[in-house]
């Protein structure tokens, strides 16, 4: 066997310093990961975000990305999990349903991701889950769906930080029926999270004395939408609107001018305007109308030391625009969710002691465990209540007013108001 | 609502679709018809029309009015330039062969929609109309004291939405004089009769392919600078117009202009009004429906000439 013996390089100016940067390179590097060296591995817990880049989620994506980058960020400055550092392995999945489940089994065995992580639409969700069940991989969703508590889903899935559609609906139609009115015409996207505001939200304003009028569901990769709203009755009291896609912003524009100034009462899920400035023009008829909202876009007067402090993490101003463009507005009703469920994951592995992918298990089992999570920097929202055999959480919402141009919270539900007998019990189900 | 003003509402909204759609789809056909390429990129020169009309608007501050006049005027040229360009560095590299150019298209197709994606980003972004006043449209009923004329509650439209369609009818009377007023054109009709004589003849053919290609690049980019305060602009908005411009000049006749207008106002409309009143879904299945019983009885097209 022969080694190849490297000439010595000669000393030159160029050498030198070529050698005293690479110094200074590698000494700046030192105390990053000395930070984690007390653990017994220093390999960072990789965590797959399945993140919704391109597609009709893209607005979603970019700020479901930097709010996960935004709380890896205070969970690495805080010492990492179990000792050890973040990382974020993110890839886009075209917010496919196909895509989506071959990015998951990239995190599982390509790129040897501990958990996925991060997926909001549905369908994606949906087409996802099952392969994530098969190779045994935790994946965290953060979708609002109702499929994780419905129990079409699988042990592996979970949805920790962010409320389901059916827990939402519930809360609002109280609200709905008892100040807007009672004949309700539904406008929704004609796809799983569409069904579920559908078929939850009718049978919630049914309970309360009312009824759906009539339901008029549009593909959320529509682009024009005047041709649907003459299938609102005429006698509809309340217009109840949730939209999805990139072209919600014309879908609220064109359901103005179709309206005129008369219009009944609107109630719309924040869904039709997340990403999009309240003050476009076309939008002036919205005032006074009213929002969902998972969490209030505007900082209100009774703002909590916690999500003042997410926003200033995300950097995020009071009127849930992005502070360095203004025009970038964030889908701050949704991206909470991202937050949340990264420090419902560091709990969890914490609890369950985790060391790498053969703990899977036991961090599920650990999640599982998890009831109360207080009120905290790590849950800004609001205070939580996780249900470990549905793998939902349940937590407030906000019902909010357009006053000036800006969404002032006039109603807060309960977490009780939002709850409903379970549906499943997944940890009767194999590891 | 009512069937009367039910049907207004969905003429109107059909008649905003066949003003872009008609647009679109002449140059589909002007394209088809001159150079004998059938353009899969067309699309997305419609789609790079809208997202230019927003960034021109977005640079030019003031008046929306007159962001958007600018938009009108530069965005055809700098989408028929870009066109130019691709026509003569790789259309004509490889001779219009008819299969190489769907290829070929097919290409520039994905060229323009992930350099979009690259630096435009995948949001959709709004561009605001010059002008936009809604107008309430009244409607007549016998009633206890004979006919009455009452509004009734949806039935309106913009003022945009008129001016869209004012301005491409204009613009297609404006194609039609370019066709048999002018030099150009009468050196593009010399072109589609024959390549060969016109070569003979002393026509720059090659640069005339060009000018084609340039032009019908330039009306696609045009219609989607009309119908972008309507809609908004963004990276994946090609798809729709391309697939109802190759039915529409199918249906019409490959490379005849009047078999063309008329067949995008049949099927812009009907797809209006079959929205209306049943659903979009059902609309696109009819015209796809038609596209085969023209195919099948009339391959030529309605308008179209047999071949000799």
């Amino acid at each position: 066997m022969t080694k190849d013996i490297k000439t010595p390089v000669g000393t030159s100016r160029r050498n030198v310093l070529k050698t005293i940067a690479g110094g200074a390179a590698a000494s700046a590097s030192i105390p990053l990961w000395a930070r984690f060296a007390q653990a017994q591995t220093s390999e960072p817990i990789r965590i797959g975000f399945q993140v919704h880049r391109t597609g009709i989620g893209a607005a979603y994506g970019r700020w479901y990305d930097r709010t996960t980058m935004a709380a890896v960020k205070a969970i690495n400055d805080a010492g990492g999990i179990n000792g050890r550092p973040v990382e974020i392995i993110a890839e886009d999945d075209g917010t496919d349903p196909k895509r989506g489940a071959e990015v998951i089994e990239k995190f599982a065995t390509q790129h040897k991701a501990d958990v996925g992580f991060g997926t909001l639409f549905s369908h994606v969700v949906i087409g996802s889950a099952p392969r994530a069940g098969e190779l045994k991989l935790p994946y965290f969703v953060v979708s609002e769906g109702h499929h994780v508590a419905s129990g079409m889903l699988n042990r592996y899935t979970l949805q920790p930080g962010i409320t389901d559609v059916k827990s939402q609906v519930q809360a609002m139609a109280p609200y709905v029926a008892g100040n807007l009115g009672k004949k309700v015409t539904m406008i929704f996207p004609d796809f799983a999270f569409g069904h579920d505001h559908r078929d939850y939200f009718t049978a919630a304003i049914e309970a309360q004395g009312g009824e759906v009028l009539a339901h008029i569901a549009i593909p959320p990769t529509e682009t024009s939408f005047t041709k649907y709203f003459p299938k609102i009755p005429r006698d509809t009291e309340v217009i109840y609107h949730v939209m999805v896609g990139p072209a919600v912003l014309t879908f609220v524009k064109e359901m103005g001018e179709f309206f005129g100034p008369s219009h009944p009462a609107i109630f719309g899920f924040i869904d039709s305007l997340e990403a999009v400035d309240l003050g476009s023009p076309g939008l002036e008829f919205l005032e006074n109308t009213y929002f969902w909202e998972g969490n209030p876009r505007y900082a209100q007067p009774d703002q909590s030391a916690f999500d003042k402090n997410y926003r200033a993490a995300i950097g995020v101003d009071n009127n849930g625009a992005s502070i360095s463009d203004p025009s970038d507005v964030s889908t701050y009703a949704h991206m909470f969710g991202c937050w949340e469920t990264l420090y419902t994951i560091k709990d969890g592995m914490e609890a369950a002691g985790y060391q790498g992918p053969a703990d899977r298990g036991k961090l599920i089992e650990a999640v599982e465990a998890i009831t109360d999570m207080p009120h905290s920097n790590e849950h800004p929202q609001g205070a939580k209540l996780f249900n470990g055999k549905t793998h939902q959480v349940f937590g407030p919402q906000y019902i909010s007013q357009v006053k000036g141009g800006r969404l002032d919270v006039v109603h807060t539900t309960s977490i009780e108001d939002g709850q409903y007998p379970d549906e499943v019990d997944y940890t009767k189900q194999a590891l | 609502m009512d069937f009367g003003p039910y049907l207004i509402l969905a003429s109107l909204e059909g008649a905003v679709t066949a003003a872009v759609l008609a647009l679109t789809a002449v140059g589909l056909s002007l394209v088809f018809g001159v150079m004998r390429v059938v353009n899969v990129a067309h699309g997305e020169f419609f789609m790079l029309g809208a997202v230019l009309a927003w960034w021109v608007t977005s640079m030019i501050g003031g008046h929306p009015a007159l962001g958007f006049g600018v938009a009108l005027v530069l965005v055809p040229v700098l989408v028929g330039l870009t066109a130019a360009v691709a026509d003569v560095t790789i259309l004509k590299r490889i001779n219009y062969d008819p299969e190489r150019t769907i290829i070929a298209t097919i290409g520039i197709l994905y060229i323009i929609q992930q350099l979009t994606l690259m630096t435009y980003g995948p949001d959709a972004r709004p561009v605001t109309p010059p002008f936009n006043t809604r107008l309430a449209i009244p409607w007549f009923e016998f009633g206890e004291n004979g006919l009455q004329m009452y509004w009734p509650w949806g039935l309106s439209t913009t003022s945009y939405k008129l001016g869209v369609i004012g301005a491409a009818a204009a613009v297609l009377v404006g194609v039609w004089l370019l066709m048999v007023r002018t030099k150009i054109g009468l050196l593009m009709r010399a072109t589609q009769l024959d390549r060969e004589m016109a070569l003979a003849f002393g026509i720059p053919v090659e640069r005339v392919y060009a000018i084609v290609f340039g032009i019908g690049a330039g009306l696609a980019a045009m219609a989607a600078v009309l119908i972008v305060p309507i809609q908004q602009a963004h990276y994946l908005m090609g798809g729709d117009p391309l697939l109802l411009s190759f039915i529409v000049v199918i249906i019409g006749g490959l490379g005849s202009l009047p078999g063309t207008v008329v067949a995008a106002v049949l099927i812009g409309l009907s797809d209006g009004i079959i929205s209306v009143f049943f659903s979009p879904t059902l609309a696109k299945i009819l015209a796809t429906l038609l596209v085969a019983l023209v195919l099948v009885f009339r391959p030529q097209g309605l308008f179209g000439v047999k071949d000799a």
